[in-house]
C-alpha cells in the first residue's frame, strides 16, 4: 500500500501544497482534483520520485520509497501527459520498448492482442507519426494492459480519447480494482467505475 | 512475466537508440559528412605542401573527430525527454546507470565508430604512412568512447536548457582536452619513430575510467535536470 504523510511540495517559489496526508490500499482507486496549477501533476511526479518533496515521506508497503528505488519502481506504471512515443516506431515497436523499460519481456502475440484491445486493429506496424492524437494515446495506454504494477499512476489519461476509449479505460480501472490494483490519477472528466467508491483528494 | 536482467535491458536500450538511428538516418550521415568536410577543407586551406600536411594532420584530424561528436550530443537525451521516454526510463526497476550506459555505447555506435573507420581514408590526404594511420585509427577507437560519455554527462546537465548546445560544448570541450592530447600525441609519435604505447594506454585507462563513473554522473545529472 501506498501512504504519504506529511508531504510539502513547491515549484520555484511557490508552495504548491503542505501537511498533505494520504493512504492508498489494495483495491482502491484515488482521485486528485484542483484548479489548473494546483499540484495535482507535481503531486503525482513526486509519488514517482521525479520531484523529491520540500517535506514529508511517501513509504510503499511500510517502507520509504527512496530506500525501495527499483524495488518500488517495479510495482509501479506512470503514464504522464507525454505519451512516451517515438513516431519513427511502429506502435507494436513502442509498445515492446516501453514495456521492455519497465522490465517486462512482451512478445509480440501479446503485445498485439493487447493493442487490439485498445482499437487500434491494423494500425500496429504502423509508425506511430501518422496515427491521430488519440490512437497515440491508446498506443501509450496500452502498457496498461501488460505487466503487473500495482500502483497506476495516471496524469490525465483522458485526454484525447473519444467515448469508446473512455469507456475501455473505465473497464481497465475496474479490473485492475478487482486485482487489488491501486490507482491514483487526475482528470478533469467525469469519470464513474461501478461497484467502486472513488476517493477524491481536493488540493485547494 | 519473465523479469528482464540488468544485461536484457541494457540490450533493448542499445538496440532500441540503433533502430531509432537507423530510422533517421540523416542525422547519422550529418555527423560523418561535417567530419569528412572539416578535415579535407584543410588540405585545401593550406596547400600541397606534404611537411607541413603530415605535421598538421593527427591534431586537425582529431580536432575535427572531436567537434563531429559534439554535433550530435544534444539530440542524445533531449529527444527522450521531450515525449516522456526519459521518465519512464526512470521509472524501470534496474539502475537508471545501466540504460545510460546503453544510451552512451548506442550513440558511440552511431556517431564515434564511423569516425573512426572513415579516419584512415581522410589521413590518405595528409599523406600519412601506413602505421601512422594504425596508431591513429587506435587511438581514435579509444578515444571516441570516451567523447561520447563524458558527452552524455553535459547533455544530461544541458537538457531543456534553451541554447543548451553551446553551453554543452563549452563544458564538455574543456574535458577532452587530454583525450586530444594523448591521441595525436600517440600518431606523432609514431611518426617521428617514437614508442606509442605510453599515450594509447593513458587513453585507454581514461576510458576505463569513464567507463566506471560516467554512467552514474550522467544519471545523477539526469534526475536533477527532470526536477
Amino acid at each position: 500500500m501506498l501512504e504519504v504523510s506529511n508531504l510539502a511540495c513547491s515549484r520555484g517559489d511557490h508552495r504548491l501544497f503542505s501537511g498533505l496526508n494520504l493512504a492508498l490500499l489494495p483495491g482502491q482507486i484515488m482521485q486528485v482534483r484542483g484548479e489548473n496549477g494546483k499540484g495535482k501533476t507535481s503531486l503525482l511526479r513526486t509519488l514517482c520520485g521525479f520531484l523529491s518533496p520540500d517535506a514529508g515521506k511517501i513509504s510503499w508497503c511500510g517502507e520509504d520509497v527512496r530506500e525501495l528505488n527499483e524495488l518500488y519502481f517495479a510495482n509501479l506504471l506512470y503514464l504522464g501527459h507525454h505519451n512516451a512515443i517515438k513516431d519513427e516506431l511502429s506502435a507494436l515497436e513502442n509498445l515492446q520498448i516501453t514495456a521492455g523499460l519497465a522490465g517486462i519481456v512482451l512478445d509480440e502475440m501479446t503485445a498485439v492482442s493487447a493493442l487490439r484491445r485498445m482499437g487500434l486493429k491494423g494500425r500496429e506496424r504502423l509508425p506511430t507519426k501518422v496515427l491521430s492524437q488519440g490512437q497515440r494515446r491508446r498506443v501509450a495506454l496500452a502498457r496498461l494492459l501488460v505487466g503487473d504494477a500495482k500502483l497506476w499512476v495516471l496524469d490525465e489519461p483522458l485526454t484525447a480519447l473519444d467515448v469508446a476509449a473512455v469507456a475501455l479505460i473505465q473497464e481497465l480501472l475496474a479490473e485492475h480494482l478487482r486485482k487489488q490494483g491501486m490507482v491514483i490519477f487526475t482528470t478533469h472528466q467525469p469519470l464513474i467505475i461501478e461497484g467502486v467508491e472513488m476517493r477524491h483528494l481536493s488540493l485547494v | 512475466m519473465n523479469q528482464l536482467t540488468v544485461f536484457n535491458l541494457l540490450v533493448l536500450v542499445i538496440r532500441r537508440d540503433l533502430l531509432l538511428a537507423m530510422r533517421r538516418r540523416a542525422d547519422v550521415m550529418t555527423i560523418l559528412v561535417f567530419f569528412i568536410l572539416v578535415v579535407s577543407l584543410f588540405p585545401l586551406g593550406v596547400g600541397p605542401e606534404m611537411d607541413m600536411l603530415r605535421k598538421m594532420a593527427p591534431g586537425v584530424l582529431w580536432v575535427a573527430a572531436l567537434l563531429a561528436s559534439m554535433l550530435s550530443l544534444g539530440r542524445l537525451f533531449s529527444a527522450d525527454y521531450l515525449d516522456g521516454t526519459l521518465e519512464q526510463m526512470m521509472l524501470a526497476p534496474q539502475s537508471l546507470s545501466m540504460l545510460v550506459l546503453g544510451k552512451m555505447i548506442a550513440h558511440w555506435v552511431v556517431s564515434g565508430l564511423p569516425l573512426v573507420l572513415m579516419a584512415p581514408v581522410l589521413g590518405l590526404q595528409f599523406d600519412m604512412s601506413g602505421q601512422a594511420l594504425l596508431v591513429l585509427m587506435l587511438g581514435l577507437l579509444l578515444g571516441t568512447p570516451i567523447l561520447s560519455m563524458l558527452g552524455a554527462i553535459g547533455a544530461a546537465l544541458t537538457l531543456g536548457l534553451r541554447g543548451g548546445g553551446v553551453l554543452l560544448s563549452l563544458l564538455v570541450l574543456p574535458l577532452c582536452i587530454p583525450v586530444l592530447i594523448f591521441g595525436s600525441g600517440a600518431v606523432e609519435a609514431v611518426a617521428s619513430g617514437l614508442s606509442v604505447v605510453s599515450n594509447l594506454s593513458l587513453i585507454a585507462a581514461l576510458l576505463v575510467l569513464c567507463l566506471v563513473f560516467t554512467p552514474w554522473v550522467t544519471a545523477q545529472a539526469l534526475r536533477i535536470s527532470m526536477e
